[in-house]
Formats: structure tokens, sequence, C-alpha cells
């Protein structure tokens, strides 16, 4: 256990890395503890949401007020004072009305003695509360007091996190991978992956444009892999359509993997585009071609949508008329353009497109993407990743490295994890695996639990509900029975805006059927 | 007559003078002397440890595979092998003393299911040798033999404490062929990395692979199909076999040679045992009585994702389950997969081991076993870490018949051996030195150390670090 070199005064944030309690030293000696986040370092911060802050600190302190009531003045002065620092993201949409306790998932709910790693501003609480009502998160600080009626969760001073979202997945879209009618994962059928043993399924050419795609069509809340992930504390996703053949494979949407029936939080939360050579595809003059006229295309179409079919207007676009639709966020940089590519020049290639062109982009893959991190970083270009991808596997990755994400996220890129990367939606838990495995090739620790959090928040666009441990954002939390990037640690408890989802899978049922095999007059199943 | 006696008594003078000591722990023979007819190692192992020092790790939290976990303990390796493993060794002159204070030691990882050489990385249609996917039946094809050893993955495995590692085709085949055991050590050759005595596995496959590949060329089409695949195959396999006794035994004309056959000849023998990829239990327990039927042993199976609804049957009938800790639902008979699989079947006192499949899951197979030990422990079964290293070191290494030669750190054994910077279930642990029969091969701490594959050699502009990706 190794603490502080000074400890924080009783009452401020304390920020512990529990990768140093697994003896790992973090090269360079930067650890977490060099930049504790307090609440001098978040006043000075101030909203990245934007202005209003004023505004949403008294309308938050007023919906606390009248919620907590009586509860607030009886708080040490202290944790008040942790809620002052940073009403964050409590949009007035958001604040829960004192009348939505009564809806699904509204009891008040305190849990006590965690310690607390927000994610945000607050940074770790030690001996932290997180109080939950009406779906939301209302409080985090020390002692709190529940309103009447509360549920009270003893975390026992484990630790408390955010719900994780995982990225770049295909959550809610896929059932078995290679059972066609159970996978909505791509434009076409793509079954071709699966590990080296096996070999390669079924396969269909697909159109070069299918911008129209919009997994959104293909959630399905009854997937058993929503709960297997859920309760290994993966509270969200970015559900994408796969990387397959084509360059425009579609429209991803950011899910919360709650009890439905609606998971869909965000649909068009990005567009995803192949711009990587081999396994079928095209070389890269010839993607990059259809690519830039598609977009072209786009840009013409939307100067004159009420001209397309009118004599001398864009009717002739290449691109069907579906697919131009759904480029226009695109075109105008208000949907990230995720683009699938590793080798270092490819990088390089999308960000300058995505600069001359203004466009929001984000590289999903980038095996070689730490050497150009400092360009990422300028272009304020977030990077996906599944990070444990280390070996040369095409003459486009030849530069992979598990001290990827380490370099990016030292540069000041913005990292977020994707789960292993072969079958992100049944390996969604993956993602904490992933998370640890960064930290253990040099990543900070802090910043790793944010590449699965709050990073997919703010460049997906649900930062607003979700991403950190904040007044205000839905109630998704974890409580774990250690370090949560750790292999052997498992969720205890799991919130989705504010349900307490039971720790139950297809998979636990399996096990607990098959558990006593040897019982004496077993069930018939068994015989 | 006399000539035909003569040859055959000096082909089998021969035969004992070139191949001693090709089969493991050799049982009473006197019923399968013939099999030693049949040739089995065309491909003989070049492998010879590398120079290494006299070695101590001293004040290390020893994990030694056979269930016992000792702190402030010792380690001294010499002359490749094991010397003394306790509180207190000796010190031979110009040994090598390694601080091992917080780190942990364990026996060399040995991944019993393993791609790498024949589905090398780079991935291309150039380098795809691990399935002879023309045939159902292929028993004629050795993975030895498309083996590339410059695949950067061995680096990486190594990296990950990996120092023994069975190669096997892939599973497009009823039959894939016969798997090999390498050491992994850097070599020009396979035949430099081949395990000095590993016994021969023959690759099968249940299931859906077979029929995905076959079922519109000709078939098997159905499950059904396969089985009868096999069958047929080892029918074939016995008429062969009896040919060549009553030749050996009564001369005559000399059959036609086989080499498909005789594989299969040798497996029927014991010689060869059977490494059988199949999810579903219920397949299983047909290979069970097909294996019954024949004769065969079927040593494992592989992937087994069902494998916890049939602890009792694999029990009884001495075959261990290969498992993922966690994979789960890519294909239709991989939807019933759990984690807690791997640890249900060893709490029923069956055999169970982690396998990889995987060139990145190798190199991470200590964090497999965590993650399946961490869900046994959380259905309430008490699984020691020092019970748990088995999945990954003595299992396989009884699993491949090579048991005797490592797979625990018991004197005498091979000194294949990795030093951990921390408990080795923890995700932040890496293995900081891995040594194969004495010989350091892997520093993390130590570039020179960390051995490069040809095709790594000059990408250093993509690639400024090691060998061994870190």
């Amino acid at each position: 256990m190794r603490t502080l070199s000074s400890p924080p005064p009783r009452g401020e944030v304390e920020i512990r890395d529990p990768a140093l309690d697994a003896g790992e030293r973090i090269s360079g000696g930067g650890n977490i503890s060099a930049q504790p986040r307090t609440r001098r370092s978040s006043a000075s911060s101030t909203s990245p949401q934007g202005g209003g802050f004023a505004w949403r600190f008294v309308f938050a302190v007023g919906i606390t007020a009248a919620l907590v009531g009586p509860a607030l003045a009886q708080q040490p002065t202290h944790a008040p004072r942790q809620l002052e620092a940073r009403p964050a993201g409590a949009r007035p949409r958001l604040a829960p009305a004192s009348g939505s306790v009564a809806e699904p998932g509204g009891a008040a709910i305190l849990i006590k003695n965690g310690r607390v790693y927000t994610v945000g501003p607050l940074g770790t609480v030690d001996h932290g509360d997180v109080l939950i009502v009406g779906g939301k998160i209302m409080q985090v600080g020390q002692d709190l007091t529940p309103p009447d009626g509360a549920k009270i969760i003893d975390a026992k001073g484990k630790p408390v996190t955010p719900g994780l979202m995982a990225s770049a997945t295909d959550l809610g879209i896929v059932e078995v991978q290679m059972v066609a009618e159970s996978n909505d994962s791509g434009p076409g059928l793509d079954s071709g992956r699966f590990d080296a043993d096996d070999t390669a399924g079924p396969h269909e050419p697909e159109r070069a444009a299918s911008a129209a795609f919009d997994v959104a069509d293909a959630i399905n809340p009854n997937s058993t892999l929503i709960p297997i992930a859920r309760i290994a504390g993966v509270t969200r996703s970015l559900t994408t359509p796969d990387i397959g053949e084509g360059v425009f494979r579609g429209q991803a949407a950011v899910i919360d993997l709650g009890n439905g029936p609606h998971l869909v939080d965000k649909p068009k939360a990005a567009m995803v585009v192949n711009l990587t050579t081999g396994g079928g595809q095209n070389s890269r003059p010839t993607l990059w071609a259809t690519f830039r006229e598609t977009l072209d295309d786009a840009r013409e179409y939307w100067a004159d949508r009420a001209g397309y079919h009118r004599p001398g207007g864009a009717s002739n676009q290449r691109a069907a008329q579906i697919d131009l639709d759904a480029l226009e966020p695109v075109i105008h940089g208000s949907e990230p353009l995720i683009v699938n590519v590793d080798r270092a020049s490819d990088i390089r290639q999308a960000v300058a497109y995505a600069q001359a062109n203004h466009l929001k982009l984000v590289i999903l893959g980038g095996a070689e993407a730490w050497q150009c991190a400092r360009e990422l970083a300028a272009a304020q270009v977030p990077v996906v990743l599944d990070n444990d991808l280390n070996l040369p596997t095409t003459f486009s990755d030849l530069g992979a490295t598990e001290r990827n994400a380490a370099r990016l996220d030292a540069a000041g890129v913005t990292v977020i994890f994707q789960p292993q990367a072969d079958d992100p939606g049944h390996y969604a838990r993956t993602i904490t695996q992933i998370a640890g495995n960064a930290v253990a090739n040099g990543m900070r620790w802090d910043h790793a639990l944010a590449a699965i959090t709050a990073n997919p928040a703010r460049v997906f666009g649900i930062a607003d509900s979700y991403g950190t441990l904040e007044p205000g954002k839905d109630a998704d939390v974890v409580i774990w029975d250690g370090d949560p990037l750790d292999v052997t640690s498992a969720p205890t408890a799991v919130f989705i805006k504010g349900q307490n989802i039971p720790l139950v899978s297809r998979q636990t049922r399996l096990r607990d059927r098959y558990r006593d095999i040897g019982a004496k007059n077993p069930p018939f199943e068994y015989r | 007559m006399w000539g035909a006696v003569a040859i055959v008594a000096v082909t089998l003078l021969l035969a004992w003078l070139i191949i001693p000591r090709l089969h493991r722990a050799p049982p009473s023979r006197a019923e399968q002397s013939a099999a030693d007819q049949f040739p089995n190692d065309a491909f003989p192992s070049t492998y010879k440890p590398l120079p290494s020092r006299p070695t101590i790790i001293r004040n290390a939290t020893i994990l030694t595979g056979t269930d016992r976990e000792m702190t402030h303990a010792s380690i001294l390796m010499q002359d490749g092998k094991i010397k003394a493993v306790a509180a207190k060794v000796p010190e031979p002159p110009g040994v090598v003393i390694i601080d091992g204070s917080g780190k942990f030691v364990t026996p060399g990882i040995i991944d019993i299911h393993s791609h790498l050489g024949v589905y090398p990385s780079p991935s291309n249609e150039a380098t795809q040798d691990g399935n002879e996917a023309v045939n159902p039946v292929t028993a004629y094809v050795r993975a030895e033999n498309s083996v590339w050893p410059q695949d950067p993955g061995f680096t990486r495995a190594l990296a990950g404490g990996v120092t023994s590692l069975e190669i096997l085709p892939g599973s497009a085949n009823l039959i894939g062929g016969r798997s090999v055991v390498l050491k992994n050590v850097p070599s020009r050759t396979t035949q430099g990395m081949k395990f000095p005595d590993a016994p021969y596995d023959l690759k099968m496959a249940c299931g859906e692979n077979p029929k995905r590949v076959y079922g519109e060329k000709g078939g098997p089409q159905t499950w059904m199909g396969d089985v009868a695949g096999y069958r047929i195959a080892f029918q074939k396999a016995e008429e062969y076999r009896a040919k060549w006794r009553r030749y050996w035994k009564h001369g005559g004309d000399r059959p036609d040679r086989d080499i498909g056959l005789e594989t299969l000849a040798l497996v029927l023998d014991g010689d060869i045992p059977v490494q059988m990829h199949c999810y579903r239990d219920d397949q299983m327990a047909t290979m069970i009585d097909v294996a019954k039927e024949f004769g065969f042993r079927i040593a494992a199976f592989h992937h087994a994702t069902e494998a916890y609804k049939i602890p009792d049957l694999l029990k009884k009938n001495h075959i261990c389950a290969v498992m993922w800790a966690d994979w789960w639902g890519f294909k239709m008979e991989a939807y019933d997969a759990i984690p807690e699989g791997l640890a249900m079947i060893d709490h029923a006192g069956a055999c169970a081991m982690i396998h990889s499949d995987d060139p990145i899951g190798i190199q991470r197979l200590n964090q497999e076993v965590a993650k399946a030990m961490a869900a046994g422990r959380r259905m309430g079964y008490r699984i020691t870490r020092a019970h748990a290293v088995a999945w990954m070191t003595r299992n396989p290494a009884m699993a491949l018949g090579i048991l005797d030669q490592t797979g625990t750190l018991e004197k005498g054994k091979d000194a294949d051996v990795v030093m951990w910077s921390s408990d080795p279930f923890s995700v932040y642990s890496h293995a900081e030195k891995v040594f194969i029969d004495g010989a350091l091969l892997y520093d993390r701490d130590n570039p020179k150390l960390s051995p490069r594959s040809d095709f790594e050699v000059g990408q250093e502009n993509n690639a400024n670090f090691g060998g061994a990706g870190q």
C-alpha cells in the first residue's frame, strides 16, 4: 500500500494508484500522485460542457437541497464543499425533478464508504459515498446522509467507479457471430473473423458505400451478451458496424446495457469507415478515391438537396441518396467519423484529410498510432484501440506494440479502449484487462480508467449524462471486489441509470445448472 | 523364406538401434512390439540446450506446479536442470545469483494448443499453412513440416513466459495430421526447436468446422457424417495394421506403405495419442465411444467449451479438458461456454488446463488462468494459486507426455523457469526472466536478451523496440 508522500488533509481528494499495490512501478516515476486532482485543479478547469456554469451550479444545488433537504444540513461541512467543487454536467434537462423519485430505479440509494474513483474533477474520494436519486447521481462526497427510505449499500472500502464503456463492439447486434441470422454487424454477411484454428465462413461482396447502415435498427435488448457484459461492469457500449469490406460501414450508436426495452442512448453517434487494405479489400488508392468521391458527392448533394431530382441536379451521384443523407452530420463535422487504419502513413493521411475538410476524426485500430502521437494530439484526434495487439499481423501494422496506449497517452492523445478486437461483443468484459495491460506497459492508471469511461463519453457525445461520477449524471455505478483493472476482480454491484442490476446472466444460469453434477438423485438434465 | 526372416530381423535390429526412446514411458510393449516397425521419427530433433551458467533465484515466492507455494525460497539451476528448490540451496562456484525478493517463480508455461509457425504473423495467403483442407482425413501431414521458425509470435510468447508449446494442424479436417511439441527457442530450423523425445499427437476435430469446410465439397455434411469419417479412417488403419502384422509374422508380399495409415496405426497402438478439438459435451461423449471402439487414446478435448457438463465422464475416462478462460459465442458450438468451466472440471477431480489457440492469448496465459481461478473462487471453490499454476504448467505437460522432463519445479527436471515481477495472477505482473533448460532466453531488462525473428530485422522504422514486442 502506497499513499501520497504528504497525506492530503482530511476531506481532500486522495488519489492512489492500485497498480502500485501490485508492485508495479510506472516508468518515469510519473504515478498519479504527481498530479492529484484537487478542488483547485477542477476549479481552474471549469466546465467542458461550455457556458452556464454558474447557473447550473445554482440549479444543481437547488435540486439537491429540495430532494435531500434536511439531510444536507447534517452534512459535515466538507461534503457540500465537494459538491460545490463541480456541479458539472448537471444540465437542467438531466437533473431529476422531485417527482421522478417514484420512477423505476428511482428509489434513493446511498453507496457508502467506497474508494470512489469519480474520473471527474473530484478525483478519488477515499471513504466516499455516492447518493443516487431518481436514477441520477445526486451527490458524491464523504459522510453523506441518506434521505429517508434510502437503500444503503456498504462498499466496505472497495473501489467504486462509473460503469464502464466498451467502444467499437457489436453488443446488441450479434448473438452468435457465425450464425448469420443472429448477426447484424455489417452491411453484408462477413463471418471471416474467428480463431486461426478455424476456417473462413460464408462471404459476400458488399457495396462500396453503406453509410445508411445503422446499428440502431438492430439493437436487441434481449441479447444474452448484454447481461454477460454488464455483470462484468460494462454499462455502455459504442456499438459499431464491424470492419469488413467496403469503405463506408455505417453508423454506430451508444447504447446502455440496462433492462431495456430501449437501449439506444444516442443513435448516429459515429460513422464508421474502413480505409485498411487487405483481406479482400481494395488497394489504398482505390479506397481513398471511393472515400473522397462519396464525401464530395455528399457535399454537393447537401449544397442543393432539394434539387437532387431536378434536371442538372445531383441525381447523377454515384452514391445512393440514403447514404448521402446519412453523411450530412459527418461532412458538417458534427458526427465523429471513425476511420479504421493501422499504418502510420494511413493515419497521417486521414488526419490531413479530416483537417482540410473539418471532419471530426476518430482513429480505430491505430496499431502504429504511437508513431504519429504528436500529430494526433495536435489535431485532437482520439484513438480507439485494443492495446493487446502487438504482433505484425499484416504489412500495415508492423509497428504494433503494447506500449501504444502509454505512448499516445503521454503525448496527450485521447485514448479509448476496445475490448478484445476479434470479437468485442462477446468479450466486452475484457475491457478491464486491456486497460490493465496498458497500465502494466506504462500508462497511468487513472488515464486507463478514463479510457473506458470519461473519454468515450466525451468523444461520442454523451458526457452530459455518463462517464464520470458527478451530480446530475446517470447513475451508472459499479462497486468492485478489487482493483477494477485487475483480472481477478469483479463487480459486487452494478447500477445502470440507477437500476440495481442482478448479477445474473445466461452464463451464471448455466453454471448453477451444472454445478452439482455429483449430487444424489440428479435432475433429469444431468443423467 | 529365410531371406525374408533375415530382412525382418535386420529391420528390427536397425529400428531398435536407430529409433531408441521414441516413446514416452514405454509400458510393457510385449503386445505391441510389431508397432515399433512403423517408423516414427522422420524429422529428428536437433535441439540442444543453449549454454548456461549455474543460476540461483534467491528469496522468491515459488509456485512449484505441484500444489506447493514456498515463500522466501530459492531455486538452483545447473547444467540445464533443476538441481534444488528449497529455503537454502547450495552455491556452486561461479553461480549467478538473482535477487528474487518480491518476485515469483513458476515453471515455464506450456501451451498445449498453438498455431504459431503454421498460422504465423504476418498472416497472408503465403503463410496460411495450418489446414490441409483438401480432404477431411489428412493423417499424412505433420504440423512440423509447416512450422515457420521465424514467426515473431514465438518471441512474443517467450516474453509471456511460454517455454514449451504444441503446434497443431487446424481443425478444418476430421483428422488434421500430426502435431509437434517445441521448446520455445530461436532456431533456423523446426528440428532445432523440437522437444527431444516428446511424443507426437494426432489432431482431430469434432463439430462445425469439418462440416462447414466439406459440407458442399463431398462431405461430411453432418455430425453423423463426421463420426462415420473417423470410424472409416480407423477401420482402414486397423486393416492396414493387420496387413503389416501378418507380413511381419508370416512374410509374403511386402504391403504398400501409406504414411497416413501408418500414423493412424501408431494411434491405434497407443504410441500417438489424440488431441481432439471438440466443443459440445454430447460430441465428446460420442468420441469417447469411438475411441473405445478402436482402442485409441484421447489425451484431451480441446476448446471443450461444454466440458463442464461432463466432468464425471472426463474423470472416468482419464481425458483432460483444454480450455479458454472466457471465450464464447463466436459460433454455435461455443454458445454455452462459461468462465467457471475450467474451475468446475478441476473441482470435480478431472484434469483441466488453459490453452491459447491464439498468438495474442499465448502471451498472457497467466492472466487467463487468473481469470479462471477468480471465477472458480467466486462460486465458492477454494483454489490456491499454487494449485491454479498447474493449469498452465503441470497439466499440459501431463497431457503432452512430457511431465517427466518439464512442467513442475522438481529436482532433475529441465530448468524451464519463469521469474515474474510480482504475483503472476495479476494483470500488472510481467515475466522478467525466462529460462529454458537453464539458459536465460529472455530478460525484460536487457534488450539483447529479447530474441528477434528475421522477419522483424530491418523494420526498425516501424518497430523500434525489442523483438518481444515490449
